[in-house]
Order: C-alpha cells, then sequence, then structure tokens
C-alpha cells in the first residue's frame, strides 16, 4: 500500500466515523491536535478498529512504549511507518 | 502515623476536624468553593435540617454542586442515594421507589418525575449561604451508589461512609501539600473516592467539567497544581494524546476501572517518570481491594494471600472479595444476592495465573468495559433483537487500545443470507440506527456481523465467551 492510500483511508474514516458519531469534524490539517478535532475517545476507539480492517496493523497496540500521535499529522505518520 | 477514618465521623465532622483549611478548595471549572466556607456555611441554603432522617436523592446538573451537598447530608440524611449523571430519566421513578426517597436535592429548576411519593424538594447552590445550624450526627447515612444493570435498570449498591473510606489512611504526617484531582465524575465510585479523599483529609480538590475539554482541564489541573491524579485507564490515554499532559507534574497517577495494560502503564512511566504510578482493583460492590504499585500489569499472586484487611480468594476463576469495604447489599425487594454466605462478593472478574502473576482475562457475564463503561451484552441483544429481520444476537467485546474495548454484535437473521453486499450494508446500518435510538453511544456496536448460527447450551442459553 502506498503511502498515499494510507493518508486518504485514516482521512475517510475519521470523516465516516465523525459523521456517523453526530460530531463536528475539523478541516484535517498536519498540525490539527487530535483532541481538538471533534471526536472523543469513542471514535478514535472506532477509527483504531476499521483501520485495523482496512490497513491490517494496529499500531497502538503493536508499539508497546511509543508515545502516541498528538496530531493528525502525527496520527499519519504512526500508521506510515507501521505499514511501510 | 496512619489512622482509619472515624467510623462515627461524618463527613461534614471528618473536614471540619482536619486541620488547618485555608487556602484549600474545591475547584470545579466554572466555580470554586473554599473548605473552610463549606464547613462554616451551607449550599442547600441553611436547609439541612429539613432533611434530616430522610432518604435524599442527590441529582444535580455538576459534580460540583454535588460534591458539596454530600459533604452537609452525610450524618443527617438517612439514606443518600446519589445519581450518575447519565441516569436516564425513565430509571428515575424506580430508583425513587426502590430506596424510599422522600427528598431530592437539585440544581435544576424543573423537575418532571410523575412519582406518586411525596417529596421534598431542596435546591441546592454553588454559593455558600450562611446556615450554621446544628450538625450533630443524627444518623449514620446510607449512602447509595447506581450501577448498571443488565436490563439497563440500575441496581442500587448500599454503602457507608466507612464501607467507602476503608480504603483511605488519614493522619499522614506528609508536610508536602497534596491536590487532588480524578478525570472520573465523583457521582460514580472511583470519583467519589477521590472526593472522600479530599474531604476527609482536608485537602484541595480539582473536578472535571462536562463542558470542558481534556487540554483545558489539564491547563486547570497544573494550574491549581495538582500532585494526586486518578482516572480509568482510557482517560490517561486519552489525555496523554493532549499536548497540555505536559502541565500537570503529578506525583501520584492512579488508575482504576479498567484493566491496566502493559502500554498505558509504560506510556505514563515514561512521560511522568517522576510520578509514582499505581494501579487499583475497586468496584462499586466490591469496594477497594488493593493497589499494585510495580508498574506491571497484573497483580502478583501473592496479593490475594497478603492484602491487609481485605480478604481474597479465586473460585471458578473469578476473584471473591470480603472485606469491610464492600457494600452491603442491593436495594430493593427482587435485588441479587451481594455476598455469598461467607461474606464474599463475587466480582464476576475472571483471571488467570501466569508466571506468578494474576491477569484479568474477562467477565464470567460477558460485561464489557468501555472506557469504564458497563455495557451488558443481554440489554444491548435487547435492543437489536427488536428488528424485524433478526432472529438472535449475541454482543461480545473487541479488545481496543483506546476505550480498552467496544463492542460487537454477531447476528443470526431470520431469512437466509442477503443477495447483495449493498442490503447487507444497508440491514447492518439499519440494525445500528434502531440501537443508537435506544442505547448510549458507548453501546451501540461498532461492527454487526452476520452468522448463520450461534452456539447454544443444553440450558438454552447462549454461549459467551470471555475475552
Amino acid at each position: 500500500m502506498t503511502v498515499m492510500t494510507v493518508r486518504s483511508e485514516i482521512a475517510s474514516q475519521f470523516t465516516q466515523v465523525a459523521r456517523e458519531q453526530g460530531n463536528r469534524l475539523a478541516p484535517l490539517t498536519d498540525s490539527l491536535e487530535l483532541l481538538e478535532s471533534g471526536l472523543d475517545s469513542l471514535c478514535f476507539a472506532i477509527i483504531v478498529a476499521r483501520l485495523e480492517g482496512a490497513l491490517g496493523v494496529d499500531p497502538f497496540t503493536s508499539s508497546e512504549d511509543a508515545l502516541f500521535p498528538r496530531t493528525f499529522g502525527e496520527f499519519v505518520e504512526f500508521y506510515e511507518n507501521a505499514t511501510k | 502515623m496512619k489512622m482509619q477514618p472515624n467510623k462515627s465521623a461524618s463527613l461534614w465532622h471528618a473536614l471540619n476536624a482536619a486541620g488547618d483549611l485555608s487556602g484549600r478548595s474545591v475547584f470545579g471549572a466554572e466555580a470554586s468553593i473554599a473548605l473552610s466556607d463549606l464547613v462554616a456555611g451551607s449550599t442547600l441554603y441553611g436547609r439541612g435540617e429539613e432533611l434530616c432522617g430522610r432518604s435524599v436523592l442527590v441529582t444535580t446538573t455538576n459534580q460540583f454542586t454535588t460534591a458539596s451537598a454530600l459533604i452537609e447530608l452525610d450524618g443527617i440524611a438517612r439514606r443518600i442515594v446519589l445519581c450518575p449523571p447519565d441516569l436516564p430519566l425513565e430509571h428515575l421513578p424506580f430508583v425513587i421507589d426502590t430506596a424510599e426517597v422522600d427528598a431530592i436535592v437539585s440544581d435544576r429548576t424543573t423537575f418532571a418525575l410523575g412519582s406518586p411519593r411525596p417529596l421534598i424538594f431542596c435546591p441546592c447552590s454553588r454559593e455558600i449561604a450562611p446556615g450554621n445550624y446544628d450538625r450533630t450526627i443524627q444518623h449514620q447515612t446510607e449512602w447509595i451508589l447506581l450501577t448498571s444493570g443488565t436490563t439497563g435498570v440500575p441496581k442500587l449498591v448500599v454503602h457507608t461512609l466507612a464501607s467507602l473510606a476503608g480504603a483511605i489512611e488519614l493522619g499522614s504526617t506528609s508536610a508536602e501539600p497534596i491536590v487532588w484531582s480524578t478525570f472520573y465524575d465523583i457521582r460514580r465510585y472511583g470519583g467519589l473516592q477521590i472526593l472522600l479523599r479530599a474531604a476527609l483529609t482536608g485537602k484541595s480538590l480539582v473536578l472535571t467539567s462536562a463542558h470542558e475539554s481534556t487540554a483545558d482541564f489539564l491547563a486547570r489541573a497544573g494550574s491549581h497544581g495538582v500532585t494526586h491524579i486518578s482516572g480509568t485507564p482510557s482517560q490517561w490515554r486519552r489525555a496523554l494524546m493532549s499536548p497540555s499532559a505536559r502541565l500537570i507534574d503529578p506525583k501520584y497517577i492512579r488508575l482504576s476501572g479498567e484493566i491496566a495494560d502493559q502500554a498505558i502503564l509504560n506510556r505514563l512511566r515514561s512521560f511522568y517518570p517522576q510520578a509514582r504510578i499505581a494501579h487499583a482493583f475497586a468496584s462499586t460492590e466490591a469496594g477497594v481491594a488493593f493497589e499494585v504499585n510495580d508498574g506491571i500489569a497484573g497483580f502478583p499472586a501473592s496479593v490475594i494471600e497478603h492484602t491487609p484487611q481485605v480478604d481474597m480468594k479465586v473460585e471458578n476463576h473469578s476473584l471473591r472479595i470480603r472485606s469491610a469495604r464492600t457494600a452491603s447489599c442491593y436495594l430493593g425487594e427482587k435485588a441479587p444476592i451481594l455476598k455469598g454466605a461467607d461474606g464474599f462478593v463475587d466480582t464476576g472478574d475472571m483471571i488467570e495465573l501466569q508466571d506468578g502473576r494474576y491477569h484479568f482475562v474477562g467477565r464470567r457475564d460477558g460485561m464489557i468495559n468501555v472506557g469504564g463503561l458497563k455495557v451488558h451484552p443481554e440489554e444491548v441483544e435487547a435492543v437489536i433483537n427488536r428488528h424485524p429481520e433478526v432472529q438472535m444476537s449475541l454482543v461480545r467485546t473487541k479488545k481496543n487500545p483506546v476505550t480498552g474495548a467496544l463492542v460487537v454484535a454477531d447476528v443470526v437473521l431470520k431469512v437466509a443470507p442477503l443477495a447483495t453486499s449493498r442490503d447487507m450494508h444497508a440491514l447492518q446500518n439499519d440494525i445500528v440506527l434502531i440501537c443508537r435510538e435506544a442505547l448510549s453511544s458507548y453501546k451501540v456496536p461498532a461492527a454487526i456481523y452476520f452468522v448463520p448460527a450461534l452456539d447454544v447450551a443444553e440450558s438454552g442459553k447462549m454461549i459467551r465467551v470471555n475475552a
């Protein structure tokens, strides 16, 4: 999978889960802080579960000592590194 | 020197006797109250005496007013019924009936209950009014906490201040200033523990607000110099996603309410290297059982045998607890039995011994813990089964690194598998939609899987796999 499709898959899951949960999503820029994105923990939990299905990886579980991503850009990078 | 809480003292008396309260407060997002004012005045407009001997339901719009009302009511009311923030209004009449509520303390201006019971309504305020009435202890107040039952109707769990405060050590000689905080809501057991720690020892407490972002809360907690802070592993995971996590510098971090996995323990250790990090095992029914301080997930086998004041045993793989900190019973005529004949409370938490350490492996009843909030599969299944095309369903847990677990459902349809994936997707959406209408969002399945059949035991019950 190319880097571009990881990003677009993530962006589409953010958009879809926000819509399903009735949350208003902030514009997805790399510097957007995840906690300011309009999504709550439940949304992130669902996004991580769906990305595991779509991309075949769950970097949150596989990298025990890593710090959590804090911005959307870091989130994408987190997955890009895991799918390399 | 360590002392146990004085069993005969009320919360107000303990606070009054806690020494110098100058500069100590309960801090909310919009207001704060000095502990010395709480001792001297009233947030019930001085009407506390009217509530003497009554069964008082405390239902407020925020934690802040609940905290002050609790301090005032303990020792005066016969019973305090503590309403959690998300209790559906439809269950209030049941709670009022079961707890024989005859007074309500609230900051809400309108209240439609449809209760036939004559009720005194006592407003409470964020402001302290002069009201230094006689505080002689009239009752050893029963504290009623609500937990979710399998059908959505709450269970009423009976405690006393002594059982709730049983794990709290008073009279610590430490000169270090302590400021408590918690991500929990104090209207639930985990948060109430922290309110009691602060009130019984006369320390400041910083409360969360429903209208405040995690970042803003962390900034506020940092500005008040929070030293001791508790939360569920999921709440901590969320906090660590915020750049504002750097704004607090805690000396003590406590995790409870969910299984603490190694990942969150490691992350907290590397993020707050100076903090003592403990994960505690506690539940509304079983009380505070023990605290693990070695930073490793699970707990050493020796804990079972060697925890002071708490007896523990493992029977049929589940952890059972007997101590002065457990609840005494569930309230109500048809209520389930809380303690066995031997006085042990079955936590329903299944544990397994691996290399000298016990690890939590799931729940006997299949209960799912989503970020500290309990989901009973039966409640969700009942909603799914209302769909005309559904034959039966099994709701189960799916492990998740953000909330610990998510709810998913296996569904058997009445008619054979659908022709197209488009139809299937539409039906999945349809089922999710009826769940959304009837259930809180954390109870709605994150995924629906159509399966040809579900395993049914000879008893006729579905086989639930613990995990």
